[in-house]
């Protein structure tokens, strides 16, 4: 059915061509994976962007200083919000060449050090010659203290502070960077603003107790707290075409093609399974990337099958995946730490006691099965070490002998069976003695 | 680099006593002689001579003038002085007042009560000019940076006023006095004519010859150090300096007050000469302070041990050759005499003065100094200038050309010269200038000049100003804001009042007494203590200036605005002096600072913010802040801030604990009453809150103490929101912290701003509150967990049930995973697979809902939930 449908569409759209596909790979996988510039629209944060807006705003108009922390889990937008504050501010007339901005990452500024040079750099301060920053640490802070302190409220050019990844600054020794600029923000210095972006929600319990005080405690959260519904519409606008789209027939009939999908009841079935595990948007962005590499110039148009398909890679187990690969000694050889893990309540085990588990089922059965020599065992078991299915609980050690080191199977029961159910040409002894250990009563 | 000079200088008295008094066992002198051991040179000073004492910052000695020396009882060499103070000297709030560019070589008479002008002899660096200047008149243009100073105006603590008449002439006087040669009267005539012709030799030099520039300054980098080895050498730049250097070996001093005055009508017609020079001199000041700058005095006084022994020798040598060569067979006859050079030198030029010849063109110092028939030549030129003009009458040049210091070893510049050489006279500050700005380029010494681009020291920091103006506050609201931002500064601090009297009373007495103490102030943060203190220093400071109270100076260090304890020094010394120095050396530095008694010191207040961050292991840089207090002589009064009130208890040792003293004092968290009025007091006019509103934010803000069940009872009420163990959260976040206070107001009035923005009287109130106190202190756990995904939550749920089931508040994913597939059973939901649930369990973990093991574990990774169980049940089940 599904071929005779992609035949009937192929039939329909043979006037699309390939530059016209290729476009629209192009327009949409740059959507999907240049999340955080500025070019996309803002799905239900409007309060919030009104809020943040306003505190930029009267920084670099009033110059009033403030500090705000962006608290939200990853992929809820923190970046994207900041980025369109920060867009639309410097569109606007009264700001242009009005603020000073300081990007910091955590991941990248380790250290107060290391911030502080940064900073000097991005301010052009006079230390800098070229690219490089002079002077020790004590030195390049009490030069910046100075630079900063030297400013007013009315006369300075405002300086706003993105700290991103805000969370690791707390590490940082005494917390003096934080400290610092908080303590600026609280008088009668330099207009600045810091703005910490985190996805941490216990951030405030990190702040050393004058670091707190000093914090104004102005937090904006983005929760993704949209419903399905809007779920829904972000994913049409997600893949709708842009009306500046050069063939515009095509676009046309592509935009009503991603409106039937999004009532189509298969669609929702898969939309809906996302949305309940995760409402982060990149998730779907992923979703969607996988479901869009598969139009090509003879399927032009995107099925519920595609995103059936996609969400079926999208979700599909990491180690099953894994087990689908092995041979059947490595399978068995799981079984056996498998009813191990059963018989002894999930306590370690070694090498031995797996082979030893695994001779009694040959015994038994030993016409399905070739009987393999312990070496050979031996192998197998340390092919499932590297894969990781199997974990020594301590670093092996060369004293203690490789059959005793005690292991955990870091498999769980279901995916043991899952992976059995569609593992190809698996015994039937075997499968049996997977379901249960006394199959041989 | 004084330290290391001055011990190996002998101080001993000069002549017999002059008086004595019984009573005080004191004996007064009238000179003392400074022997350097290694240059086995005497330098002697008179009474009424200028001179430099060892000041805080070596490279700015104090000038002073000379007013008394005498033994006391335990045979301490003591010297009484008048001070003059340096623009750096002066509070920078008050050099606005003199409304001029002041050069480096200004100095002023220091009028200021309280300085002890009873100093240590041992003190005396060496003798200098200080000239008398009336107010209109510009700074005469002279090399000798170091050496001369100038006065124009009086410095009272409180004004600069002109020199009062009497005040001028006795200046005047005094350097006459100083100056006047003691010689006796053959000399007389010699002494003031042989200048003349080296005079002129040198202005011709100068003038016409730029390129001296070299080997002037190879002179000119030894001068100060010859100066200390030579008595005679002391005052070399003028023409009564000269003369001076006679008294010095004949030390008669009769005929000396009677040329006085002439002397000092020369001078003052030299200074009337020099005005034209001022046009010209102007731009060539900016050279010399940016000079000053890159060559401190001390860089002459380091050359003096290496220079020592080829500059005594080579006058010597010299001055042989000038006499071997020089036409009057005389002069052999004082080629042995090579010890007492300049008598010598005077008495030949008053030998060749006799001789009549032309004006010879030019040679440079340095030939003279290889090749000594130049020399001869030289003199002899110049003996024949002397001949042709006699006049005694101007002595322009000597002026002008006091530059020229490197010559005053061989030529003593005491020129009485013709007026008709005047347009000589112009050129000479020209090529001066110019050999100064050479000077720094040649000096290996003076590498940190504040161009340099590798040394960022001077750069002087700023922010780019703002292209547009800042809007001023439009509405109530806008203005409200304003005010109640934390770095609004107010008026008066409410609610502090007791404390500020105590700071007050402590640093006022200790101010008064001229002793030191320890003040340790603690409190929770943003209870007002350190703008307690800078109220404290701010009305201390509006006394001192008013002449109240002795005047003082302040430095501020904050331990979180150090990057290592040990930079405390480095801070503390830059704040006091300016220099920049090494932790190590500033710590050394500071303790010579204040275990040494110190002329001219004023009493410093240091407020030591954060105590705690300045914690080492040994302790040392706690131990040393609170030592120097205790010192006799340190005049140091320190007022630690820090939070904890046990502080000394908990982290100090008992020595270290012992010397901070036990004058301790707590800023309790403010009441909820105290906010209110801190609130009210800042909006004052200013009608934005209600008054239910400001009460609430008070109160929230307010720890219950034990008894305060009303207040607990008020935040229950209003936190409707959340559950019972958020509701603790909230408490455990608000103190009676002032700034807290401060934000929730600020962000009431954006609420309300936000919320209404047509209506026309905004006012804040009791919803606006209500929803900024929710917005800032709601534990954001709760909202998370509403806003997870549907899987997200059976996840918390599983933990939970998990929980329940092991009786342990720890699972293993595994375990909960079991859970989580049963929930799933039983809504009739897909069951998740193990890696979709790593990726929830990863992303809750990642907000810290839970608290995860490393991640390589798995399937046995433990997870614990970051809240408590109450919290999740109550965020899962209100759905």
């Amino acid at each position: 059915m599904k071929s005779a449908m992609s035949k009937r569409k192929l039939k329909d759209t043979c006037g699309a061509s390939a530059e016209c596909i290729s476009q629209v790979q192009k327009i949409l996988r740059e959507r999907f994976c240049h999340r955080p510039s500025a070019t996309g629209k803002l799905f239900g944060i409007e309060f919030q962007y009104r809020h943040l807006l306003e505190l930029l705003k009267r920084t670099t108009l009033h110059g009033e200083s403030n500090s705000a922390l962006i608290v939200g889990p990853r992929g809820s937008g923190k970046t994207t919000l900041l980025n369109h504050v920060l867009k639309d501010l410097r569109e606007m007339k009264q700001v242009r060449g009005n603020l000073l901005e300081v990007h910091l990452n955590g991941l990248l500024q380790t250290s107060d050090k290391v911030a502080l040079k940064e900073i000097t750099r991005q301010l052009q301060l006079e230390n800098v010659v070229g690219d490089k920053v002079f002077g020790s640490f004590a030195e390049t802070l009490a030069f910046l203290l100075e630079a900063l302190r030297k400013g007013d409220r009315t006369s300075s050019c405002p300086v706003l502070f993105v700290l991103d990844e805000f969370d690791l600054f707390v590490h940082h020794k005494n917390q003096t960077l934080l400290y610092n600029l908080f303590d600026i923000s609280q008088s009668a210095q330099t207009p600045v603003t810091i703005i910490g972006l985190t996805c941490r929600q216990d951030i405030l319990e990190l702040l050393e107790k004058r670091v707190k005080s000093r914090f104004s405690h102005r937090q904006i959260y983005l929760m993704n707290s949209f419903d399905f519904k809007q779920y829904i519409k972000i994913f049409k606008e997600q893949l709708s075409l842009p009306a500046e789209f050069p063939d515009e027939p095509f676009a046309q009939k592509w935009n009503d093609n991603i409106q039937h999908l999004s009532e189509d009841k298969i669609v929702q079935d898969v939309l809906q399974n996302l949305f309940h595990h995760t409402k982060d948007l990149r998730s779907l962005y992923f979703l969607l990337m996988l479901a869009v590499s598969a139009v090509t110039v003879h399927h032009p148009l995107l099925t519920a099958a595609d995103l059936q398909e996609a969400s079926r890679q999208h979700s599909t187990d990491s180690k099953a995946n894994i087990v689908h690969g092995l041979s059947v000694l490595e399978i068995c050889l799981i079984i056996a730490m498998k009813h191990l893990n059963d018989v002894y309540d999930g306590e370690p085990f070694n090498f031995q006691m797996v082979y030893n588990e695994f001779q009694k089922f040959i015994q038994r059965k030993a016409h399905s099965m070739y009987n393999f020599e312990k070496p050979v065992v031996m192998k197998a078991f340390e092919h499932l070490l590297q894969l990781e299915l199997v974990k020594p609980l301590e670093r092996p050690s060369a004293r203690a002998q490789r059959e005793y080191l005690l292991m955990r199977l870091l498999l769980d029961n279901t995916q043991i069976m899952d992976a059995l159910q569609v593992y190809p040409n698996c015994p039937t002894d075997v499968k049996q003695w997977a379901a249960s250990s006394l199959s041989w009563l | 680099m004084n330290t290391r000079q001055q011990s190996k200088l002998i101080y001993s008295w000069y002549g017999k006593p002059m008086s004595s008094d019984r009573k005080l066992r004191t004996t007064q002198y009238k000179g003392i002689i400074i022997t350097s051991e290694s240059s086995r040179t005497e330098t002697c000073i008179q009474l009424g001579d200028f001179i430099l004492v060892e000041g805080v910052n070596a490279d700015r000695p104090y000038v002073a003038q000379l007013l008394d020396l005498y033994e006391d009882g335990a045979q301490h060499k003591r010297a009484v002085v008048q001070w003059f103070c340096h623009i750096g000297e002066i509070p920078q709030n008050k050099r606005k007042l003199l409304k001029r560019e002041i050069s480096s070589q200004e100095v002023f008479f220091d009028q200021v009560l309280g300085y002890d002008t009873d100093i240590d002899a041992q003190t005396i660096i060496k003798s200098i000019m200080v000239i008398p200047l009336h107010p209109g008149e510009e700074l005469p243009i002279t090399l000798n940076k170091e050496q001369t100073f100038y006065v124009k105006q009086s410095w009272d603590g409180k004004c600069f006023k002109a020199l009062s008449p009497d005040t001028f002439s006795k200046l005047k006087a005094k350097k006459k006095k100083g100056s006047t040669p003691d010689s006796s009267e053959p000399f007389i005539p010699s002494d003031i004519l042989t200048p003349l012709k080296k005079e002129t030799e040198s202005v011709v030099q100068s003038a016409t010859k730029p390129k001296n520039a070299e080997s002037k300054h190879s002179v000119s980098k030894s001068s100060l150090a010859k100066e200390r080895q030579s008595q005679r050498a002391v005052n070399d730049i003028k023409t009564p300096t000269a003369r001076k250097k006679l008294e010095l070996s004949s030390p008669t001093r009769s005929k000396g007050r009677l040329l006085g005055s002439e002397v000092l009508d020369l001078l003052d017609d030299d200074r009337d000469a020099i005005a034209p020079l001022e046009s010209a001199a102007t731009k060539r000041k900016v050279t010399f302070t940016s000079d000053i700058l890159g060559s401190p005095p001390k860089i002459p006084c380091s050359n003096d041990k290496s220079k020592s022994v080829s500059d005594t020798a080579e006058p010597c040598q010299r001055f042989s050759d000038t006499i071997r060569l020089s036409p009057y067979p005389k002069a052999k006859d004082f080629s042995e005499k090579a010890k007492n050079l300049h008598v010598e030198d005077d008495i030949i030029s008053l030998v060749g003065h006799q001789k009549p010849g032309t004006q010879s063109p030019v040679l440079t110092p340095r030939s003279r100094r290889t090749c000594a028939q130049r020399t001869s030549a030289l003199i002899a030129q110049h003996i024949s200038v002397l001949n042709q003009e006699d006049d005694l009458s101007s002595s322009d040049s000597s002026y002008s050309s006091s530059s020229e210091e490197e010559e005053e070893e061989e030529d003593v510049p005491c020129t009485p010269e013709k007026k008709t050489k005047s347009s000589r006279i112009f050129s000479t500050p020209k090529s001066s200038s110019k050999s100064s700005v050479h000077t720094p380029a040649k000096t290996p010494k003076k590498t940190p000049l504040p161009g340099t681009p590798k040394t960022p020291r001077n750069a002087t920091p700023e922010i780019p100003r703002r292209s547009h103006a800042a809007q001023k506050p439009a509405s109530v609201l806008e203005e409200a804001r304003l005010r109640l931002h934390v770095s609004a500064v107010p008026e008066s601090l409410p609610c502090r009042e007791e404390e500020f009297q105590d700071i007050y009373n402590f640093v006022e007495s200790k101010l008064i007494d001229g002793t030191g103490g320890c003040m340790y102030i603690s409190g929770v943060p943003g209870t007002g203590k350190t703008a307690t203190v800078h109220e404290v220093i701010r009305c201390l400071q509006q006394a001192a200036e008013n002449d109240e109270l002795p005047p003082f100076q302040l430095v501020e260090i904050n331990g979180m605005k150090l990057t290592d304890p040990h930079q405390a020094y480095v801070q503390i010394l830059e704040l006091l002096t300016g220099q920049k120095v090494t932790a190590t050396h500033a710590a050394v530095l500071l303790a010579k600072l204040f275990n040494t008694p110190g002329p001219k010191r004023k009493t410093t207040v240091l407020i030591v913010d954060e105590l705690d961050l300045l914690w080492t292991r040994k302790q040392n840089v706690m131990y040393n802040l609170f030592d120097w207090p205790t010192q006799k002589h340190s005049k140091l009064i320190i007022l630690a801030i820090a939070n904890t009130m046990d502080l000394p208890e908990r982290i100090m040792m008992n020595r270290v604990a012992s010397r901070l003293g036990l004058t301790r004092m707590a800023f309790q968290p403010y009441t909820y009453k105290q906010l209110q009025h801190i609130i009210s007091s800042r909006l004052k006019d200013v009608k934005a809150f209600e008054e239910d509103a400001i009460q609430l934010v008070s109160r929230k803000q307010y720890i219950p103490r034990a008894g305060g069940m009303t207040a607990r009872v008020v935040i229950m009420h209003s936190d409707k929101m959340s559950g019972f163990s958020s509701v603790w959260h909230n408490v455990a976040a608000l103190s009676g912290d002032a700034r807290r206070c401060l934000d929730i107001c600020r962000r009431a009035t954006e609420i309300c701003e936000f919320a209404e923005p047509k209506r026309s009287p905004e006012i804040v109130g009791m919803a606006h509150v209500t929803e900024a106190i929710d917005e800032m202190f709601s534990s954001p756990y709760i909202n998370a967990i509403r806003n997870a995904s549907l899987h997200e939550q059976i996840f918390l749920k599983a933990i939970l049930a998990e929980f329940r089931r092991a009786g342990v508040e720890e699972a293993t994913v595994q375990q909960v995973y079991h859970q989580h597939m049963a929930l799933c059973r039983i809504e009739g939901m897909q069951r998740p697979t193990v890696s979709e649930m790593m990726a929830i369990c990863s992303r809750l973990g990642a907000s810290r809902l839970l608290l995860l093991e490393a991640s390589n574990k798995y399937l046995h990774m433990r997870v614990r939930l970051n809240l408590s169980q109450d919290d999740v049940m109550y965020a899962l089940r209100e759905e």
